[in-house]
Order: structure tokens, then C-alpha cells, then sequence
């Protein structure tokens, strides 16, 4: 009983940790060892769950003892475990940087409160066991996020909020009304019974309902006709928000996508629409993302172009494919954070994230050039890193399952990710700073004594950035075990007995 | 579902898509409320009709599914929050630009910009 107990504490202790520090709210020091608090804890109880779950199977908690169909039921299986542990690393991280950074979280009561409810939302949508339940994690998490994402309230927050929030409700107001579909058709809402009842429905309705979940999950993942928000909202967030919502918000929906379509929806064969669909989100994303003249927008369409790449893992609909998309998922969460948080370094010590105004940082700011280099390295892609081996698995699946046109496209997106990346690393870090001329360049200053633009970072940014380069580099070394581990996951997604069994009549 | 309320879920659905076309905000927010308003019907009328669901007070198989009541209350209590919300968001773009129009994305702009024709360099390479 213990361990059934262990699936409720990631919502509930950030939850009760965002009570508290509402209480705590004139002290900013107790707020914060609240929230790190209860940050680490979520991280731990995810561990010993991961743990728990490889070697037992799923778990099943009935929350207030109501059965499944009509209570709340949290279920971790290795998929929703693994990604709990993730995303509790990555938020941790995040509030670090926050507290570090002079703005966002020092001059706002609710930032920390807010932050812990986007953590419960998060750890909520990976753990729950309901369609219904999902809507209310979806939205606990997405209601944190419009606080964060207009926190400051300047003028081109609130319009780009204002965007974010519009198109997140409307997603909201489909998945209430596939809901309804849902429950008519099927009686239930649970994701356990659902996945028997809905497999004897005609194939038309079937489809209908897929689809109508595709669109809502796809609006919140970004996937390619849908994305248009995610580049124009990201950017003008403060950036520790920014780095969460890159790395945790559209991995949430892409999840869901994942959940939904191999435990309602199985398909033995690759699905054409997903395999368009991915293929077109990750060409777009990426060729957005060459377009574009500043680090955080050129960084968020790369995510665009890179749910595509864990969409195409799914469409397959093979061990190899889901296993390649799981794996593709933890790496890209951490490389993702990572970047985004040296792009707020780069702010801070730069005063900009335009390409045009920035320039020299190798020489004036060699560590931070190291903490973008290594994430950036992996999300290429490039040999020894995480990303390699993600795309390798990808590749290697597509190959297996004859869909040679994917992977083709996939390997294109890639290269053009590489080069959308040098075109940052070039314009940040090795062109001449501005007022320099390529002719005549300064002599190399000390940090301290160039005025103004190279005002040294202070630690608590540092160590965040560089905890997610070596997270990412561990993910590398500790490849075989983890792809392993995502094969088994994958497995469980495709062979869903153990998780029925568990969740029980 | 009755053909009242689907007809009523069908309106609500249609005009709330068309104020939200447009680019007043508080347009677009009364078109997201009448959308949350088709999506609640959608989600009310997926369950059994019948008398109120009060044990003890009658046939249990005459009852109405107490189901989808739950989760419009639910939806309708996030959707007033999310509203509230907006509504700020709206209130705070008007202080800002005395205006409730949204405005286009200035990054966007720019790059349209950047790759359009331009008569001047035309003719100064020419």
C-alpha cells in the first residue's frame, strides 16, 4: 500500500507546498525553501516511484477509495514515471535560475506559489488515469501558465499572452466538447475502460473521435498547422518561464498525444496522417526557426520542429518507434531547458537576444559559450551527445518499419537545425560585439573591466545552465540503459495489460 | 440529445467561432464564452436524461446521469476563472495602448519585411 500512496505526493506536495507559500508571502526567503522543498521531494518520491515501477509493474492509486470508474485514479506506469523524474529535474533547476536572476521572481508575491501550481499541473497530467481528469490537470497546469506568462504585465506580454490564452481556451473548449463525444458514445471517461469500449465502436466514429483528440493535444503540443502561437507567446515571457515552457508545456500535450492514441486508438500499422503531420511540423519548425533574427524565437521553433520528431516516432506505431519517441522525449526535455536558460544568461550579460546586437561572448564570456554548446551539440544531434542517439533510434526505427520518406525528411529537418544553430553560435559567439569591426578586433578584455555589456552572471544562473549540460551529457553516457528502459516503456504502451489490470474494474 | 439543445450547442458553436475572427479583445473573449457555453451543452447532454439523481427519492434506473453534471460544474467553474483572467489581460491592453484591438507581432513583421521587395535597393542596383 505504500508505494500506491508514493503516485498521489507529485501533485499533492506541490500543491501544498503553493498553499504555504501563499501564507509565507512576505518573506521571499521562506517561499523559496518552500518551493525547493517541495520540488526535491516531487524528484525523490519520482525516483523511488521509477524504481518501484521498472521492477513491479504499474501502480494504481484510487484517490478517497472511490473505484475506477467513478473516482480519480492516478496510475505511474514507466512512461509517466520516467517523466515525473524528468520534469521534477528540470523544474528544480528552473526555480534555481529564478531565484538567481534579479527580476521575475524577486519582484513577485505569487511567482513561487504559481510556479509549484504549473508543478502539480504537470505531475498531474503524467499520472492520471482519465480523460476527464487530464481536462483538470491540462487546465491547473495552463491557468500557472498565464500567470507566468504575463508576469510583469509589459505591453508586448499582455499581447502575446493575450494570444496564448485565447488559443489554449479554445483548445480547452474541443477537448470539453470531445469529452462529451466521448462520454456518449462510450459511458465512461476512464482511459482503461475506454480503451475497451472504444475499440468496439465503428471505425468512422472511431476515427472522428481520434481526430477531434489529435486537434486538441496537437494545439497544445504545436504540431504544424497549429503551432502558430507557440513562437509569438514563448519569447517575451521572463525567461526562467520561458525555460520550463520549452522544456515541460508542449511535452505535456505531445504525452497526451502519445497516451491517447497508442491506449484508445492502437493502430498495427503506421498511421499516414501522423507520419504528414510529423513530417510537416518538423519541417516548418525548423525552417521558422533559420528565419528568424533573435535566440529565443530561433529556439522555439526548433521545439516546433522537434515534437514533429517524437510525433513521427509515435505514427510509426512500433516498439522501436515509441521507444526512439520516449527517448527523444527525456533528451530534448533537458537540451531544450538547458538552451533556454543560457539564452537568459545571454540577456543578462548581453542586455539582448537579437542576433544583430550580440556578438564576442566566446572571448568575454568562454563558460557561458561552453553551457550553450553542449546542449546546442545534443539537440543537433551531433555524435557522443543525448540527441544523437534520440535521432539514431528514430532513424533506425523508421528504417525497420519501410517508411523511408520520413526519415529522409527527418534527416533534412536535422541538418537544418544544425544550421540554424551555427547561425546563433556565430552571431553570439564568435562575430565581432558591436562597435567592433572584423578587421580590427579589440583586444581580449577582462570581463570585469568591459563596460557595461559584460557584467559577469551571478552563480545561481550558472549552476541551473550547467546542471542541465551535465544532465544531458549524463543522458549520453547512460544511453544503452535508458534506451533499454524506453523500449520496455514502449512496450507497456503497445501491450496494455499490466496498466488495465492494475487500475482494476 | 434533444435536437433543441444540439441546435442550441450549434448557434452558441457558430457565432462564438465568428466573434473570435475577430480582433477586438472583448469580442473574442464573449466568443469564448459562448464556445465554453456549446462545449458545456455538448458535455450535459452526453449522459442519460431523467429525474434528479437523488437517492432515495425514486427509481434509480429513471435517474439522469449525475456524471456529465459533475464535469460541466467543473468546466464551468475553470471557464469563469480563465475568463476573469482575460479580462484582466484585456483591462491591462487597454491602460497600455487605450486601445482592445490585438496587435500584429512586431518579430513577424519584421522578417515579412526583411525578404519583400524594395524599390530603392531595386534601383540602386540597377
Amino acid at each position: 500500500m505504500a508505494t500506491n500512496a508514493l503516485v498521489a505526493l507529485p501533485v499533492a506536495v506541490p500543491i501544498a507546498g503553493a498553499s504555504l507559500a501563499i501564507l509565507a508571502g512576505r518573506s521571499r526567503p521562506v517561499q523559496r525553501t518552500i518551493a525547493l522543498t517541495s520540488l526535491a521531494v516531487v524528484a525523490v518520491v519520482g525516483i523511488l516511484l521509477l524504481i518501484e515501477v521498472d521492477r513491479h509493474g504499474p501502480v494504481a492509486l484510487h484517490v478517497g477509495g472511490w473505484a475506477a470508474p467513478i473516482g480519480v485514479t492516478l496510475v505511474a506506469d514507466r512512461l509517466a514515471a520516467v517523466l515525473v523524474v524528468v520534469a521534477s529535474a528540470v523544474l528544480l533547476a528552473v526555480a534555481v535560475f529564478a531565484i538567481g536572476q534579479p527580476g521575475a521572481e524577486r519582484n513577485h508575491v505569487g511567482f513561487q506559489p504559481v510556479y509549484l501550481v504549473l508543478a502539480a499541473g504537470v505531475s498531474a497530467s503524467f499520472l492520471t488515469a482519465d480523460l476527464f481528469n487530464l481536462f483538470v490537470a491540462f487546465e491547473m497546469m495552463l491557468m500557472a501558465s498565464y500567470v507566468l506568462i504575463t508576469l510583469g504585465g509589459r505591453l508586448e506580454q499582455v499581447r502575446a499572452g493575450m494570444t496564448y490564452v485565447v488559443i489554449s481556451l479554445l483548445a480547452s473548449a474541443l477537448f470539453l466538447t470531445a469529452l462529451g463525444f466521448v462520454y456518449a458514445t462510450t459511458g465512461t471517461v476512464d482511459l482503461a475502460d475506454l480503451s475497451v469500449r472504444i475499440a468496439g465502436l465503428s471505425p468512422g466514429l472511431r476515427q472522428g473521435l481520434a481526430s477531434l483528440l489529435l486537434v486538441v493535444f496537437g494545439i497544445k503540443a504545436g504540431l504544424f498547422p497549429l503551432f502558430s502561437w507557440l513562437p509569438d507567446a514563448y519569447p517575451t515571457a521572463p525567461s526562467p518561464v520561458t525555460a520550463v515552457f520549452a522544456g515541460l508545456l508542449t511535452k505535456v500535450g505531445v504525452y497526451a498525444i502519445i497516451r491517447t492514441q497508442t491506449m484508445l486508438f492502437p493502430g498495427d500499422s503506421p498511421t499516414t496522417l501522423l507520419l504528414v503531420v510529423a513530417g510537416a511540423t518538423m519541417l516548418t519548425g525548423v525552417l521558422g526557426a533559420i528565419a528568424q533574427g533573435d535566440v529565443r524565437r530561433i529556439l522555439s521553433f526548433q521545439i516546433i520542429s522537434h515534437i514533429g520528431s517524437m510525433v513521427m516516432g509515435l505514427a510509426l506505431f512500433t516498439v522501436a518507434g515509441l521507444a526512439g519517441a520516449i527517448f527523444y522525449l527525456v533528451h530534448h526535455i533537458v537540451a531544450k531547458t538547458g538552451l533556454f536558460l543560457v539564452a537568459g544568461l545571454i540577456e543578462h550579460v548581453g542586455g539582448s537576444t537579437r542576433l544583430t546586437r550580440l556578438g564576442g561572448l566566446v572571448r568575454t564570456h568562454p563558460a557561458i559559450a561552453v553551457l550553450f554548446a553542449v546542449p546546442a551539440l545534443s539537440l543537433a544531434g551531433m555524435p557522443p551527445f543525448s540527441g544523437f542517439v534520440a535521432k539514431l533510434a528514430l532513424v533506425d526505427a523508421g528504417f525497420a518499419a519501410g517508411q523511408d520518406a520520413i526519415v529522409w525528411v527527418s534527416l533534412a529537418a536535422a541538418a537544418l537545425t544544425i544550421y540554424s544553430l551555427v547561425k546563433v553560435w556565430s552571431a553570439v559567439f564568435w562575430s565581432p560585439a558591436e562597435g567592433e569591426t572584423a578587421s580590427a578586433p579589440v583586444a581580449p578584455v577582462a570581463p570585469d573591466t568591459a563596460a557595461g555589456v559584460a557584467r559577469r552572471p551571478p552563480p545561481l544562473m550558472i549552476a541551473p545552465a550547467a546542471a542541465m549540460a551535465v544532465l544531458s551529457i549524463a543522458i549520453a553516457v547512460g544511453a544503452a540503459p535508458l534506451y533499454r528502459f524506453s523500449e520496455r516503456a514502449a512496450e507497456n504502451l503497445l501491450r496494455m495489460q499490466p496498466y488495465l489490470e492494475v487500475v482494476g474494474p | 440529445m434533444s435536437v433543441l439543445l444540439a441546435f442550441t450547442a450549434a448557434v452558441l458553436a457558430t457565432v462564438g467561432t465568428y466573434l473570435i475572427l475577430q480582433r477586438i479583445l472583448t469580442r473574442i473573449i464573449i466568443g469564448l464564452g459562448l464556445l465554453g457555453h456549446a462545449a458545456n451543452i455538448v458535455l450535459l447532454t452526453s449522459g442519460r436524461r431523467g429525474r434528479p439523481p437523488l437517492i432515495g427519492k425514486g427509481d434509480q434506473a429513471a435517474f439522469a446521469d449525475p456524471l456529465p453534471q459533475a464535469f460541466v460544474l467543473t468546466a464551468i467553474v475553470i471557464t469563469f476563472g480563465v475568463s476573469a483572467l482575460l479580462l484582466a489581460l484585456a483591462y491591462r491592453s487597454v491602460l497600455l495602448t487605450a486601445d482592445d484591438v490585438v496587435a500584429d507581432d512586431v518579430e513577424d513583421r519584421l522578417i515579412a519585411r526583411e525578404g519583400a521587395y524594395d524599390e530603392e535597393l531595386d534601383e540602386g542596383a540597377a
